[in-house]
């Protein structure tokens, strides 16, 4: 079957996209390397990823371990009283090692930026994909919800979802996908009204691939491109998202470290001891920057009509 | 004028969506909204069945739902459980204090991002450039309520320079007209309350606007080059114009038509980020008021607020629409 409609597919493609997958994939990673913006964001990502992973290892005491003579105590190289190379970035209001809930910390961020995504992207681009290749009742109806949806603004939909569904890892990252699947339908429509009715799907529709072969062979993998870009764009706000909400006593349990949740506690205390909400604002600021740099190079290296403006 | 009716028609199935949702969101939560109003007062079971009854809790969902919808459009969204006191009134009380620091952030917002991503267009790939948009990036990945706690420690707390909490200082004496107090304490001709409600203002404001100044700076920047190397840009050049004229006779008016839309973005954004900067900065204004109410489970305010919001958004959409025609009369005509 899948024979002889690539030769009819080839003969009708653009030269452009002719040169095989592989190829295409290739360049664009090639693409991605000379970035050193993105390279670097990578990089940045990757060691996020492996401190998450490893954190049980990687951090140096028990993040829940309370120790109240170390209450507050600052971070080394200050050249204040009280520091200690035991706990370089200083301790909390209960006297927890700050650096070891940081570590730690950065486990829910990667799980609810991961899942959200991966949720919010799969379910968002069917619905798009669907809309864009029926067309016709389902897609207004698609549509019309997507409209709705767009009438909220997503930090706030995902609040009240967020409030509505309670506390807990699973409730928030379904708070944040539904609030943010969205934009993938959109974009996926567009993408797939244009592609729908270029030759090469004409082509396979003559002779007879059936809908879902269209649709998962040919169609998705040309819209694989922008879902990535938005995808690795949208990490970043989903990150930022789940550290407000946690921030705001609304995301996970107040008994699991988090980065907003540990910015919530550092509030509290910030005329004292300012290194409390400093630094889980600097380690989410890093892990988005990081996203968002590999999201830019990966744009530019997907889109070259972007890059050559 | 037919395209906006039919555009203003558009918007009610869309208007009777939104509150499909905002209804389903409220009647998934887990709890008995009667046994919250009751929660501690010891009341009977009878009392609670009476309550349950009077406020139509006990009739099938799609009844609620037309009685909710049918309320809603008179304006009654309910009563808060906590405040004790109706949705609607709560909302109007505290809607001038976000309206002020959505205007002001607006306003930061577009002073940064208009010259800014205007000169990168034009000086493309210059220093000028690189640096915008490295702020830009920069400015997209830190996370506002961070930025507005740093602040507060650093500006208010620290050199004690602004004040980084609250809306207005108790000694003020404010008399309220309108609710606004820029307006208020210029009607009133309060000068020292004026002062004071304007170095309030300050913090909270630049934080927002930053946030939504770091985007739009791109997109007036893109949309800049979009029309750079335009024919008529070349024509006009050609015809010996200067510079200047060519920028804002020929270049501006075509790039700022996209820029229009994202005003109304912007609004919508801005009203999204006041829920977290409200709440970080005391601000009394509807977005704190709807964190308050969730810690305070008061789920009809919830309600009433993701509601208000999405009103706010689709007029807001709806109004751009109409600058969009009236800017480019071609999309009228489709």
């Amino acid at each position: 079957m899948s024979e002889p409609m690539d030769k009819v597919t080839a003969s009708v493609k653009p030269p452009e996209l002719l040169t095989p997958h592989q190829s295409e994939l290739k360049r664009v990673f090639r693409t991605l390397l000379l970035s050193k913006t993105a390279v670097f964001g990578a990089i940045v990502f990757g060691l996020f990823v492996l401190t998450a992973i490893l954190a049980p290892v990687l951090a140096p005491h028990d993040p829940d371990q309370q120790n109240l003579e170390r209450r507050l105590a600052p971070p080394i190289g200050l050249g204040k009283e009280g520091a200690s190379y035991e706990y370089p970035l200083g301790n909390d209001n209960l006297g927890r090692d700050i650096l070891s809930r940081l570590i730690v910390g950065s486990r829910v961020s990667l799980l609810v930026g991961i899942s959200v995504v991966a949720m919010a992207s799969v379910a968002g681009s069917a619905v798009g994909a669907m809309s864009g290749y029926y067309r016709g009742k389902f897609d207004n109806v698609a549509m019309r919800i997507v409209d709705v949806w767009m009438a909220f603004p997503s930090l706030l939909l995902a609040i009240a979802f967020g409030a509505a569904l309670g506390p807990g890892i699973s409730n928030l990252v379904f708070a944040l996908a539904l609030a943010s699947w969205v934009v993938y339908s959109r974009v996926v429509r567009a993408e797939v009204l244009v592609l729908r009715e270029q030759e090469f799907i004409l082509a396979a529709q003559c002779i007879g691939a059936t809908e879902t072969r269209i649709i998962t062979r040919h169609i998705l993998p040309n819209v694989l491109p922008p879902i990535l870009v938005i995808a690795s764009l949208q990490m970043g706000t989903i990150i930022i998202a789940e550290a407000s909400l946690s921030f705001l006593g609304i995301g996970v349990q107040s008994s699991v470290p988090t980065w907003g949740g540990m910015l919530a506690d550092g509030r509290e205390f910030m005329r004292q001891s300012w290194w409390m909400a400093t630094f889980p604002g600097i380690a989410i600021s890093i892990v988005v920057l990081s996203v968002n740099l590999f999201g830019d190079g990966l744009r530019d290296a997907l889109d070259p009509q972007l890059r050559k403006r | 004028m037919q395209y906006l009716l039919r555009r203003l028609f558009l918007t009610v199935p869309v208007l009777l969506g939104v509150t499909i949702i905002v209804f389903t969101i409220m009647h998934v939560i887990p709890g008995d909204p009667v046994q919250l109003i009751f929660s501690g007062t010891g009341a009977s079971l009878e009392q609670k069945q009476a309550m349950r009854h009077s406020l139509g809790l006990d009739r099938p969902l799609p009844v609620q739902y037309v009685i909710y919808v049918s309320n809603a459009i008179r304006g009654d969204l309910g009563q808060s459980i906590h405040f004790k006191q109706p949705v609607t009134e709560l909302i109007l009380e505290r809607m001038p204090a976000t309206i002020e620091l959505t205007m002001a952030s607006l306003f930061i917002a577009l002073i940064i991002a208009f010259p800014l991503g205007i000169i990168s267009a034009l000086k493309r790939n210059s220093a000028i450039d690189h640096m915008a948009m490295t702020g830009a990036t920069l400015g997209i990945s830190l996370p506002t309520f961070w930025v507005g706690i740093l602040l507060i420690m650093l500006v208010a707390v620290n050199l004690d320079w602004l004040p980084g909490f609250g809306r207005i200082s108790y000694e003020a004496n404010l008399e309220k007209v309108t609710g606004f107090h820029l307006i208020d304490s210029l009607i009133t001709w309060n000068i020292p309350a004026f002062k004071d409600a304007f170095l309030h203002l300050i913090l909270p404001a630049i934080v927002l606007g930053i946030a939504a100044a770091t985007f739009t700076t791109r997109l007036v920047r893109s949309s800049m080059l979009g029309v750079i190397r335009k024919d008529y840009v070349v024509t006009a050049r050609g015809k010996g114009l200067s510079e200047w004229t060519i920028l804002h006779r020929h270049m501006l008016r075509n790039a700022l038509i996209p820029v229009i839309t994202l005003i109304g973005v912007m609004i919508g954004a801005l009203l999204g980020g006041a829920v977290v900067t409200e709440t970080i900065f005391a601000w009394p204004g509807i977005g704190r008021l709807v964190i308050q109410a969730i810690n305070n489970r008061d789920f009809p305010v919830v309600q009433g607020v993701v509601l208000f919001f999405a009103i706010i958004r689709l007029t807001i959409n709806f109004v751009t629409d109409v600058l969009y025609v009236w800017l480019d009369p071609r999309i009228g005509h489709v």
